[in-house]
């Protein structure tokens, strides 16, 4: 398949300390990439400099998506371009509510007025499928929510918004077996609709299950131990990330 | 005339200084007895008028200007007399005199071009006449009393408006209140006779275009008993004037079991100083709601009071401040809980950025026959920068046991996270920083009616416009 992301020799980290010491990683089109490794191993902050967020310094290398040096770039203009990141901890915005900053933000990346009628349906639809209560839509954007309504608004956005590369940073943690269920056929729709590419990082394998895995990274210590293919993830959960450890 | 001065003089040349015109000035000696007569005259007050404006002016030349606030220094006290009667020349009598700034502001307001240049206060005045006479025809169907102050002051309310104006807020109230009573001008009466509630809201927006409105204007609510009016002043279009004083009068009677909301969406132009003075009495069982925006005006000191006569009465206020660059709004809200089981309940954000000043000001009084009356205060403070500045000052005075006060104070910034977590869905930082603002001050846009909060946001959308950096 062809190329949509690859990451060669990324080094990053905050102010002077750096975290990730020379990454390589290469995504084609709509392929599905788990991401693994001990905490602190550099998952999350590899998750954030590939959309530019701000606070992390680029020391070396570079990420070329779609064909286009974005190393550096201002995350709206990542965002823009395609790539979504699912954060770990969704931050709560009172004032505005679920339905407008999808109407926003989905505005915002194709760059058009979309017909209120017709979001309105489309939303409710998707929610329905996430097994959302409709009032969610009206609420403010995640304040109150729980841990699982939160990560399900993430997986709502990512439907709404139908990104190219999608990063999911532990959208499981933190959620019970029914959540997990459900946010993890949210990512398979996804993947059905879309087609998009997916880097998943996360520490278990349930949000995994009705996903095909065509490849497996295992991250320590801000560097790529290990890789391989979706029997990698087995070799982790039986004898845990050790053996990747010199 | 010349001074003499030890020091020598300096070769003024270096200056385009032109002596003969410091030659022909000559200083005004503040406002006159003369003055205050001719207005009067202008405007055929009735001699009581006539009476109660120069008294007024008396007040007003015994009391100081108020020390305790933001600096007025820049108001030329001495000549008063341009404020209160704005030299003709120096008007912008056309459009292009009107600073870049505020045509700037009309463009991305998205106001009508027939209605700016009157909101700019130059040419021809918007023809809003044929709304506002449908509205008052409307309402008079009803009983409901809707006209400009002045030609009810010779009407069949004469008496009504005799016995009320300035009662609430009386003359020696402050040197502002003092030289409203002297030299007050154009507003609107509204009268909601017994038993009626209106369901449209009655906005004053039209009248304030009118030519020389605005600046001394007094408007007089009077709402008989069980009776509802909601009322909406202002607009959010900055109104320009050259004179740069406003020292309205606002007096609100809410009578037995009624409720008066008054909405007030303000943006004064950025050299305005706005001394502005808002006051409820409410009767018992009855109900002020205010919601006030503040944006613009180079100084405000705003202080909406509600006074709590009759048992049961009860005030809500829900404000928001915008304070920008050199911006300094000192803003808030008074409460007098003068009989039992009164209710008080203040919400109020304040916002500031680029280097502008906004204080909250509370100030809630239970007096001794306050019994099992509450009052809730809460007030957050949003920076947006850190050249910003934010005070919080609340006030009590409590002379009854058994009353509850309750006050809560917040300060925040706008995190990082936040603005990230919008980013990466393709909002740019600008954008992201305006959503944000506009969020924190949901407590006023849902309070407003629809097109009002629009025109909110986007107010609050421009104000952010270049906060970055």
């Amino acid at each position: 398949m062809a190329e949509l992301l690859n990451i060669t020799g990324l080094k990053a980290g905050i102010e002077d300390k750096e975290i990730l010491h020379g990454i390589d990683l290469s995504v084609g089109e709509g392929e599905v990439h788990v991401l693994m490794g001990p905490n602190g191993a550099g998952k999350s902050t590899l998750g954030s400099v590939i959309i530019g967020a701000p606070g992390y310094e680029i020391t070396g290398g570079s990420i070329i998506y779609d064909g286009e040096d974005i190393t550096g770039e201002a995350t709206d203009k990542i965002a823009k371009k395609g790539v979504f990141l699912s954060f770990q901890n969704p931050i709560e915005i009172p004032g505005i509510t679920l339905s407008n900053f999808i109407k926003t933000s989905m505005e915002e990346i194709t760059g058009q007025r979309i017909k209120l009628w017709d979001f309105k349906k489309k939303l409710e639809a998707v929610m329905e499928t996430l097994h959302m209560d409709k009032s969610y839509a009206d609420r403010d954007l995640n304040v109150g929510f729980s841990g699982g309504e939160k990560k399900k608004a993430e997986i709502l956005q990512l439907l709404m918004l139908r990104p190219k590369l999608a990063i999911l940073d532990e959208t499981d943690s933190g959620l019970d077996v029914d959540a997990v269920h459900i946010v993890s056929e949210g990512v398979r729709e996804y993947k059905k609709q879309v087609g998009g590419a997916l880097i998943i990082i996360t520490h278990s394998t349930r949000i995994l299950e009705a996903l095909d895995v065509d490849k497996t990274h295992i991250l320590a210590d801000g560097r790529i131990v290990a890789e391989g293919d979706a029997t990698l993830i087995d070799k982790v959960n039986s004898d845990g990330f050790e053996q990747f450890l010199g | 005339m010349k001074e003499k001065t030890q020091v020598a003089d300096i070769d003024r040349s270096l200056y385009d200084f032109r002596f003969e015109d410091a030659d022909s000035y000559k200083v005004k000696e503040g406002l006159t007895e003369d003055i205050v007569n001719q207005i009067s005259e202008e405007k055929g007050d009735p001699e009581w008028m006539r009476e109660f404006r120069l008294r007024s002016l008396k007040i007003y030349n015994e009391t100081p200007v108020p020390d305790w606030g933001p600096d007025l220094a820049g108001l030329d006290m001495d000549n008063i007399v341009t404020y209160v009667r704005p030299n003709t020349e120096r008007m912008h009598t056309s459009w292009e005199d009107v600073p870049e700034d505020i045509k700037d502001t009309f463009d991305r307001l998205g106001i009508p071009q027939a209605e700016r240049k009157s909101l700019a206060g130059v040419g021809a005045q918007y023809d809003s006449e044929l709304v506002y006479h449908n509205v008052k025809d409307e309402v008079a169907e009803k009983g409901v009393i809707y006209t400009d102050i002045e030609s009810a002051l010779k009407g069949e309310y004469a008496d009504m408006i005799r016995h009320h104006f300035m009662k609430a807020v009386p003359p020696t109230d402050h040197k502002f209140a003092a030289l409203h009573g002297a030299v007050w001008s154009g507003g609107s009466f509204v009268y909601v006779p017994k038993g009626v509630k209106l369901d449209i809201p009655l906005q004053s927006y039209f009248r304030l275009n009118a030519k020389g409105a605005g600046q001394f204007e007094h408007t007089l609510i009077i709402v008989d008993e069980d009776a509802y009016l909601h009322f909406i002043e202002g607009c959010s279009a900055p109104k320009y004037n050259v004179a740069n004083l406003h020292a309205g009068c606002v007096e609100l009677y809410v009578g037995k079991n009624s409720t008066l909301r008054y909405s007030t969406i303000e943006n004064w132009s950025k050299n305005m100083y706005n001394l502005n003075t808002k006051r409820a009495l409410v009767e018992e069982g009855g109900k002020i709601e205010w919601v006030s925006g503040s944006f613009g005006s180079h100084i405000s000191y705003l202080y909406p009071m509600s006074v709590l006569n009759g048992k049961g009465a009860r005030t809500e206020f829900t404000g928001v401040t915008f304070a920008g660059e050199g911006q300094n709004l000192d803003t808030g809200t008074k409460v007098v809980h003068n009989a039992p089981e009164t209710s008080s309940y203040i919400n109020t954000r304040s916002i500031s950025k680029s280097g502008g000043i906004s204080t909250f000001r509370s100030s809630v009084v239970m007096n001794k026959d306050a019994h099992g009356s509450r009052s809730a205060v809460s007030c957050e403070s949003l920076m947006v920068d850190n050249l910003s500045r934010s005070d919080t000052v609340p006030a009590m005075d409590i002379r009854c046991a058994d009353v509850d006060v309750g006050h809560e104070a917040k300060i925040g910034r706008i995190s990082d996270d936040t603005v990230f977590y919008l980013m990466s869905r393709g909002l740019s930082e600008a954008d992201a920083r305006a959503l944000i603002v506009r969020g924190f001050a949901d407590n006023v846009s849902k309070e407003l009616p629809l097109e009002y909060a629009v025109e909110m946001n986007n107010l609050i959308s421009l104000e952010m416009k270049g906060s970055i950096g």
